[in-house]
């Protein structure tokens, strides 16, 4: 594995322009410093309740993710290029969706092979057909992006069905401007703090054409028991809009109300935060309490916008990913601005050999997995774990790709010895509306705080910085 | 667009969420005078308080007796303290009330000001530093002390920082009718304390008892400024029903019930049966003097008020959080 690429001090160790004032700040502030701020910015997380739940952990029901005060920076120039290949991205993702969806000429063409489609799980042949308002199925994305060196980014994955974390993009920008007036006054720096009104331009936009002028649009969360609840009441909060339960909403004539305090009120779009096998226990599962009985059919009645649609998973499975340079070419007729890390696909053979055989090197993953699940990272496991997933390699090859274990860049991040470089990634939000498209410079950072660790995810301890764009 | 005022729409799980969030908070505090008042008369040589089992009275107080049974045999004042303030068994302890609280704050944080979830979110997180409950008497006390600050402070918060808008009206709703319940209790078994012949076998015995009864509604300092004499029974039971400025008594809980109902129905534009109801026992209480209450029976009284308090909470349910 080759050494990392730090993005503040560069290839030579030399500081690279963005980040010389924070170097020279770094060096200026005492650890003692430095450390009681640390302590203030858990004190305050911890007050304003920002928690998430791990799945597994029975003790810690809610638990902080860890937060470094070191900003992570991004250059205007490394933006600009960022934000062009994330609009290409996203658009080819809609324009797919809507393709397999209607008239699945990729499928024609061999862009993609059927089966990845047909016999995916998350392939909803309920929306066959289907129209969905403005055809913008997915409205909320959040494209993984990581760095490899000075020019490469990557997309490691698309997130197209209810990607979470803006909270502690807005949230963590926030604690930053309180804990260090003085290091945001040696820059200047692209606020983030409009992505609620974005957010909400994007939803009102894409209301039904049978709504009111004023559509009133809601957001649906499973509840609070689950890991994401803290964002769902944030941003219903930010937005303005009622965070809803399934049980707060019913159908009635194919159209979608929600139980107020005056009675029955009608509800034109969703942001839902649910999972499409939840949403209607009457279309999907059928021990879904946490869904609206009937959605499904107000849904196909093209009385209600569900943000995102109902089966845009066949955009961001792990599998579909490597095809997703040909889909932007086939849909856009562009050049992808963003690469794919490269990606062996195990269901060919000669992909699955090769594997196989150099497994020790790569990180293996599932197609459906998330959130760093059932994967394997080659050079960090052991035999037993390897033999494991080669045993499992070979009796399901369908269900694993597998990537060059890529030296993730670094950036300085507050640790226990002190201040050291530790890997991160990068996961900007795109939002789609009827009228365009809106990216709010930044997004989430997270890095993983061991030394070492490529794994980033906060439910593998995994920690978050606040993301600076710099402004010219 | 919504211009201040009432929100055009409030999800009904909103205002229930609301409306037991204040009473959960202002339930733990009566919990915490209850005890306190209850340690205070058990310290008492026996000479002035006589033989009655206070933690027993505070038991039905707290109008728990039936769980409470169910777990120990006896009252005293290490089973009781427990069960009133830290058990996770009971629904009904200080504990549970925060936890309930809390869970319910959580639920509706889109509606609580960043104060108010400060307050109820900080109070949850301190709790746990009390674990299963302080080793000493002098740690309880301050255990309670800190319950009752903790319910100022959240009330203080909701008073000083939420709109005026239906949210805040149940959340009104909820302390009113929770106190009110909460005074009628201790009025339910205490009631024989205070009746008027009660006077002649009185003595220090009963002076504490009145001053007790008056400490776990906060109003002893508000007796003497009203009635400007030594304690006697009937006034006790005057400035508990009647008295109006007295903030806890059955009446002002009425006033301000009433009036929060009829805010509510006058931002939605319709009146309903729970404001009929509460103008109801509102009238019922203004229209009341001492002298006819104790003569049809203090007891049957506060029995009937304790089931109209009752029927209105669910008619409140019915019409705006279900």
């Amino acid at each position: 594995m080759a050494v990392a690429f730090d993005e503040m001090k560069g290839e030579d160790g030399s500081v690279r322009p963005a980040y010389r004032e924070l170097s020279a700040w770094l060096g200026e502030i005492r650890p003692d410093v430095l450390d009681y701020r640390r302590r203030e910015a858990e004190l305050l997380f911890r007050r304003i309740g920002i928690t998430f739940a791990v799945y597994g952990e029975a003790d810690s029901q809610e638990r902080l993710i860890p937060f470094d005060v070191i900003p992570r920076i991004l250059s205007a120039a490394e933006w600009a290029l960022l934000s062009r290949g994330l609009e290409q991205r996203v658009k080819a993702i809609n324009a797919y969706i809507r393709d397999i969806y209607g008239k699945r000429e990729s499928l024609r063409a061999g862009i993609v092979p059927e089966d990845l489609v047909y016999q995916n799980p998350v392939f909803r042949p309920e929306m066959n057909g289907q129209k969905v308002p403005h055809d913008i199925y997915v409205a909320i994305a959040g494209i993984d992006i990581v760095r490899v060196d000075d020019q490469t980014f990557y997309v490691l994955e698309d997130n197209a069905r209810t990607p979470s974390g803006v909270s502690y993009m807005l949230e963590n920008r926030e604690i930053m401007l309180r804990l260090f007036p003085e290091l945001f006054s040696r820059h200047r720096i692209a606020p983030v703090d409009n992505y609620p009104d974005e957010l909400l331009a994007t939803l009102q936009s894409i209301a039904p054409n049978s709504a009111a002028v004023e559509p009133s649009v809601v957001l649906l969360t499973p509840g609070v028991y689950n890991s994401a609840y803290y964002e769902h009441s944030f941003l219903a909060d930010k937005l303005g809009i009622e965070l809803v339960e399934g049980r707060d909403l019913f159908i009635k004539g194919e159209e979608v109300f929600m139980r107020t305090t005056q009675g029955p009120k009608r509800v034109d779009v969703i942001y839902r935060r649910l999972d499409d096998d939840f949403l209607d226990p009457l279309a999907f599962r059928p021990d879904s309490a946490l869904g609206v009985p009937g959605l499904m059919s107000a849904y196909q009645a093209g009385n209600v916008t569900l943000a995102n649609a109902v089966g845009t998973g066949v955009a961001d499975d792990k599998a579909v990913y490597s095809y997703m340079p040909e889909i932007v070419k086939f849909f856009l007729g562009e050049e992808p601005i963003l690469k794919n890390v490269p990606t062996w696909r195990c269901r060919e053979e000669q992909h699955l050999a090769y594997v196989l055989d150099n497994i020790e090197k790569l990180v293996v993953k599932e197609v459906h997995g998330s959130g760093g699940y059932g994967m394997l990272i080659g050079p960090a496991a052991d035999k037993a774990a390897i033999a494991v997933f080669k045993a499992k390699l070979k009796s399901a090859p369908a269900n694993f790709i597998a990537q060059p274990t890529l030296a993730l860049s670094t950036c300085p991040t507050c640790v226990d010895s002190g201040i050291a470089p530790r890997h991160v990634d990068l996961r900007p939000f795109v939002l789609t509306g009827r009228d365009r498209v809106r990216i709010v410079p930044g997004g989430l950072t997270r890095v993983a705080m061991k030394a070492g660790s490529l794994v980033v995810n906060s439910s593998q301890g995994g920690g978050t910085k606040d993301t600076w764009v710099l402004d010219g | 667009m919504q211009f201040g005022g009432a929100a055009l729409n409030m999800l009904s799980r909103t205002a229930d969420n609301l409306y037991w969030l204040a009473r959960y908070v202002e339930r733990a505090e009566y919990l915490a005078r209850i005890l306190e008042a209850t340690q205070r008369l058990t310290a008492l040589p026996l000479a002035y308080v006589g033989e009655s089992n206070e933690w027993e009275s505070a038991v039905a107080t707290a109008g728990c007796a039936g769980a409470f049974y169910a777990v120990f045999s006896e009252a005293n004042e290490e089973n009781v303290t427990d069960f009133l303030a830290f058990s996770s068994d009971n629904p009904s302890s200080i504990r549970s009330c925060f936890e309930a609280a809390r869970t319910n704050a959580r639920a509706v944080r889109t509606a609580l000001t960043m104060e108010m979830w400060d307050a109820i979110n900080g109070t949850w997180l301190e709790l746990r530093r009390y674990g299963n409950g302080p080793t000493s008497r002098e740690e309880l006390s301050r255990f309670l002390r800190w319950v009752q600050e903790s319910s100022l402070r959240f009330d203080g918060c909701a008073y000083r920082t939420m709109l005026r808008n239906d949210a805040y009206w149940f959340t009104r709703l909820g302390v009113y009718l929770e106190r009110a319940d909460n005074t009628a209790r201790i009025l339910d078994v205490k009631y024989h304390m205070l009746l008027p012949a009660q006077e002649h076998v009185g003595g220090p015995l009963d002076y504490f008892q009145w001053a007790a009864i008056l400490r776990s509604v906060s109003a002893l300092t508000s007796y003497h400024w009203v009635y400007r004499e030594s304690l006697r029974p009937w006034h006790v039971a005057d400035l508990l029903i009647l008295k109006e400025e007295m903030p806890r008594s059955l009446a002002s809980c009425y006033e301000n019930i009433v009036t929060n109902l009829d805010r509510i129905a006058t931002a939605y534009g319709r009146q309903g049966p729970a404001q009929r109801l509460a103008r109801g026992i509102r009238t019922r209480l203004q229209n009341s003097r001492m002298d006819d209450i104790f003569q049809r029976g203090l007891h049957e009284f506060i029995q009937s008020f304790i089931a109209d308090n009752n029927r209105i909470g669910a008619t409140i349910t019915q019409q705006y959080l279900t």
